[in-house]
């Protein structure tokens, strides 16, 4: 495998006119996609997504209807069997994707955006503001994020915009913290002082200032964050927090039929199969963003 | 002076831990509804809603409450079981020390596993062998750890192979160290979750090492190569690992929840979600605050190894 075909980004002079800095985001993405493992990560996110938006379209039976014994193996019109309550599994599978994704990327937005207001206006304001924001999130950042997820569960019980806030409230901490440290370099340099001495405001620096040059972290942060979005709104709907029956639900799917694993694997397989190919799609995604930029920063000589 | 910074760190993670005690007892306490009529559902009579209310003092003011299960907490008391009447320490007791098994053992094998690896990775740098386990890592970090749980008992227990239990049951009364079958796969689960993210980690710090002046200095003044990569670049390659280690180790401190109840360990992890579905609210501020606990404590150990390492740091005038 020989991914890393090292583009030739040294030639686009990207940190020299403020005009072009500002397309920054748009470069890091042309420069990721160069790279093999973006197009894997990309095709396998795609055809995922494919199944799980146009599956409802071509599932053959519906996704509550009993149409056979439980646990049957595959038959004519079936290929994948029933699962432990009889109704089709191919179905239920085809059925099941556009929650978990809804979801994740509802919860990855919520939660990306949260961390990046908070990151941003902490490295900008600094002093007495930037410590109460870091301090809060060191607290929130002690709980892993499946156990806060839990916690504000077994208050409420399990409601679906609770899911995506709990996602999206123990993303923001984490999100913050690396938007922080890089705008916190971004802040010294010489255009944001200017940006101040002619009077802009704090909105518009650090909008329109700080925001274009971190547009590399902020990519990497959103690919990261769905990539554990999905498991986490897979693995809460797994628990049985989530999702409840008799939604078709990727992670509502595993928890039904797993004490059935042994005479049914496929009602389990398939969606854990969908669930860990979306995630390694992301994260190659993901990865390859991160190669971008750190090609782009560190070709540009800042 | 290291000993300040020391110091320092010491009360923030003090002050840390107390604020996640606030926020676990302001999640579960002080949120809108009974919390009595939460656990016990529609069917409650007046009489039992009183009597846990009672029990939970939900009479008294939030802050006399807080304070209430603070002091029972800060002398290993953290109540009554709502779902079965038990104290929670007694009922827990067995479970946390399967559970600090799991991760201990786990733990023991994925970090020298994992820094090898990293090693390893980093001398065959843009080999084969560098980018099969690159590609690899990469894959795995980015599984969830119920699909590394399921697809271990998929292989290994149901449909490939059939070697091992894919629950975790224990006779009563006895402990998971004596029954080590019934380990191996949460075990294997949670080293696969963590063992990517440290050795890539590595990977990339050792690197650098390899390229600095001493390194070549020594490789100059003719030591084995062995001796370079090992007794020379490795100590100093640890040091930017320290900080990922103990947030995997942390992680892992959730991570058990999902991989224990995959597995129907009898620890922690699968206690809480029994309890967040029996609506145990004494036994999820325990388990919450304890696992929270662990995080802190990781994170503090982590820092002060980093500051107790890195010569720039203890000699710091501050």
């Amino acid at each position: 495998m020989s991914a890393t075909t090292a583009p030739d980004v040294a030639a686009v002079p990207l940190d020299a006119a403020p005009a072009l800095r500002r397309r920054q985001w748009l470069a890091t993405l042309v420069v990721a996609l160069r790279l093999t493992r973006t197009r894997i990560g990309l095709t396998i996110v795609l055809a995922i997504t494919a199944i799980a938006l146009a599956g409802p379209l071509v599932a053959p039976h519906s996704p509550t209807a009993f149409v056979g014994p439980p646990n049957s193996p595959s038959a004519s019109g079936m290929p994948f069997g029933t699962d432990a309550l009889g109704r089709d599994v191919l179905s239920r599978f085809l059925h099941g994707g556009r929650t978990v994704l809804g979801l994740s990327v509802l919860a990855t937005a919520l939660g990306v955006g949260l961390g990046l207001v908070i990151g941003l206006t902490a490295a900008y304001s600094r002093g007495r503001l930037d410590e109460l924001l870091m301090r809060t999130s060191d607290v929130f950042m002690a709980f892993p994020q499946i156990v806060f997820g839990l916690l504000l569960v077994s208050t409420v019980g399990p409601k679906l915009w609770l899911l995506v806030l709990a996602v999206a409230v123990t993303h923001a901490p984490r999100v913050a913290r690396v938007m922080r440290g890089a705008a916190l370099e971004i802040v010294e340099r010489d255009y944001v002082r200017a940006a101040e001495a002619v009077g802009e405001t704090r909105r518009r620096i650090v909008w329109g200032e700080l925001l274009p040059n971190v547009t590399g972290p902020l990519l990497v942060e959103i690919g990261l964050r769905l990539t554990f979005s999905i498991g986490l709104v897979a693995a809460l709907s797994f628990l049985g927090f989530g999702l409840q029956p008799p939604t078709p639900d990727w992670g509502l799917m595993i928890n039904e039929n797993r004490l059935s694993l042994t005479v049914q694997p496929w009602s389990v397989a398939l969606p854990v199969l969908a669930i860990g190919a979306l995630t390694v799609g992301t994260n190659l995604v993901t990865d390859g963003i991160a190669r971008a930029t750190a090609h782009i920063d560190g070709g540009s000589g800042a | 002076m290291w000993r300040r910074l020391l110091t320092r760190r010491l009360l923030l993670g003090v002050l840390t831990l107390w604020l996640v005690s606030v926020v676990v007892f302001a999640a579960t306490q002080a949120l809108p509804g009974n919390a009595a009529q939460a656990i016990l559902g529609k069917d409650a009579t007046p009489q039992t809603l009183h009597a846990l209310s009672e029990q939970l003092h939900l009479g008294q003011p939030v802050l006399a409450q807080y304070g209430h299960w603070l002091g029972g907490v800060l002398t290993g008391d953290f109540g009554t079981s709502a779902a079965t009447q038990q104290s929670v320490t007694a009922l827990l007791a067995e479970r946390v020390a399967n559970s600090a098994f799991l991760v201990v053992l786990a733990s023991a094998i994925a970090i020298p596993l994992a820094l090898a690896l990293g090693v390893l990775m980093a001398i065959r740098r843009d080999r084969p062998s560098d980018h099969a386990l690159s590609a690899g890592t990469l894959v795995l970090a980015a599984l969830p750890e119920f699909v590394i749980g399921i697809g271990l008992v998929l292989l290994f227990s149901t449909s490939v192979f059939h070697v091992l239990p894919a629950v975790s049951l224990l006779p009563p009364g006895e402990h998971a160290w004596q029954h080590l079958d019934v380990v191996v796969l949460p075990c294997a689960t949670l080293v696969l979750a963590v063992t990517p993210y440290i050795s890539r980690i590595m990977r990339g710090s050792m690197i650098e090492v390899l390229e600095s002046d001493y390194v070549t200095m020594a490789r100059l003044k003719g030591m084995p190569e062995r001796t370079v990569v090992w007794r020379h670049a490795m100590p100093n390659a640890l040091v930017p690992a320290i900080q990922v280690i103990a947030l995997q180790l942390g992680w892992m401190a959730g991570g058990i929840v999902v991989v224990e109840f995959v597995f129907s360990y009898p620890g922690i992890g699968a206690a809480l979600v029994n309890a967040v579905g029996n609506r145990d609210v004494p036994v999820v501020q325990a388990l919450t605050l304890l696992i929270a606990a662990v995080y802190v404590l990781v994170n503090l150990l982590a820092d002060v190894a980093t500051i107790l390492v890195t010569p720039k740091l203890r000699t710091a005038e501050r």
